[in-house]
């Protein structure tokens, strides 16, 4: 349980995806300039990444490794995330429209965000998890992740109204905000 | 032949790909602490995106428009397990420390991007030059962000085992930060805020 624990942590924060991994970085930069749809966001990536690590984990020990397959793991993981999205899609589209709506366009998106094959390479091939350790690292990465995007969103509402240098204006100003909550977050280095 | 020069030079600053279409950021900042891995995923970019641009304009007129999408993705993620396997084999070195950021180029939008937009309208020669063009500015990019990173955040520069200098004071005292992944957000939005300020580039 404590292993699980301390996985959870290090995935959401001491290795935070964004500002120590730099994975997910064009949704960050991208979409997060309003609070809303930054958590919606955070937490359509952070569902697609659980059940992704779900499936690819099933899939990368019960049929790539006893069939000596390891080797195409790449192909095999973006095309079982981008089945899944759709699979997704359909699913929420036909029983709750209201969520289907507050997803919008970034459902679809998820599936080049590298976020999500960055999860699946990480249980899989990086640190090799168990199952339950795999969805317990996707779940800490993926709330890690809509923390960050909330933040800085929250930051870039406020920004748009500070008197910034002409130059620094719009993305030059959002790289050095994401340097000083980096910093911030380097903070947490020495928890576990 | 003017036609393959202008789509070429188009990639390095007009759609520099890195700092006008802030595509493929992830890996930019990620691989950037060392000009020898900035290289390594220059060559690594330099493979799939030739490999993809040639064959998604070979097959342009064949890909029914309503699938073209998983095909490209099909395309690439073959190109990226083919680079990944060529890299192990060859220079285990650098596939130890470009990580999941090889795999991940599959995800890199400056390849699905150049496919869905240029290739798949362009003719297989211009589409050659568009990817050439797009690397080169791809590897500018790199280059500018990892010789400031690894220089002044070690103290000293060299490549490939090829030393070149060392810094007088910040040898002994590097700026530790810029190595850090912090330091990778800052170098990027002062080089962004520099190219704005001097005209390169238009501000927002």
């Amino acid at each position: 349980m404590t292993e699980l624990i301390a996985i959870f942590i290090s995935m959401a924060l001491i290795n935070n995806f964004i500002l120590v991994r730099f994975l997910g970085l064009c949704p960050f930069f991208g979409v997060s300039k309003q609070l809303g749809s930054a958590v919606s966001m955070g937490v359509a990536v952070t569902f697609v990444m659980s059940i992704a690590s779900l499936a690819t984990w099933l899939i990368y020990n019960y049929i790539l490794i006893p069939f000596d397959l390891k080797y195409m793991y790449i192909v095999i993981f973006i095309l079982v995330i981008a089945t899944l999205v759709q699979i997704i899609e359909l699913f929420i589209k036909k029983t709750n429209a209201a969520l289907y709506f507050a997803f919008g366009i970034y459902l679809p998106l998820i599936t080049t965000n590298c976020a999500v094959l960055g999860i699946t390479l990480i249980v899989n091939t990086v640190e090799v998890y168990s199952l339950w350790q795999s969805v317990v690292a996707a779940l800490g990465a993926g709330l890690g992740f809509t923390l960050v995007l909330a933040m800085m969103s929250g930051i870039r509402e406020k920004l748009e109204l500070a008197n910034a240098p002409k130059a620094m204006k719009g993305l030059p100003i959002a790289f050095i905000i994401a340097t000083l909550l980096g910093l911030a977050f380097s903070g947490f280095g020495g928890m576990i | 032949m003017g036609n393959f020069m202008k789509e070429f030079a188009k990639g390095l600053i007009i759609t520099n790909p890195v700092f006008v279409l802030a595509l493929g950021l992830c890996p930019t900042l990620a691989v950037t602490t060392s000009i020898n891995n900035a290289l390594g995923m220059t060559l690594a970019v330099l493979i799939v995106l030739l490999g993809a641009n040639t064959i998604v304009a070979a097959i342009r007129n064949f890909v029914p428009s309503i699938t073209r999408i998983p095909i490209f993705i099909v395309v690439i993620a073959s190109l990226v397990t083919m680079v990944d396997l060529l890299f192990a084999a060859n220079f285990p070195d650098l596939h130890e420390a470009l990580g999941i950021f090889l795999p991940l180029v599959v995800v890199n939008c400056i390849i699905l991007g150049r496919a869905e937009a240029f290739a798949s309208k362009n003719p297989i020669l211009h589409s050659v030059a568009d990817a050439l063009g797009i690397t080169v500015g791809f590897m500018l990019a790199l280059l500018m962000i990892s010789s400031i990173r690894q220089t002044l955040g070690t103290g000293s520069l060299s490549v490939f085992g090829f030393h070149f200098f060392t810094l007088p004071i910040l040898g002994k005292q590097p700026i530790a930060i810029l190595v850090l992944p912090a330091g990778a957000f800052l170098v990027i939005g002062l080089l962004l805020a520099l190219f704005r300020r001097t005209g390169v580039m238009k501000s927002d």
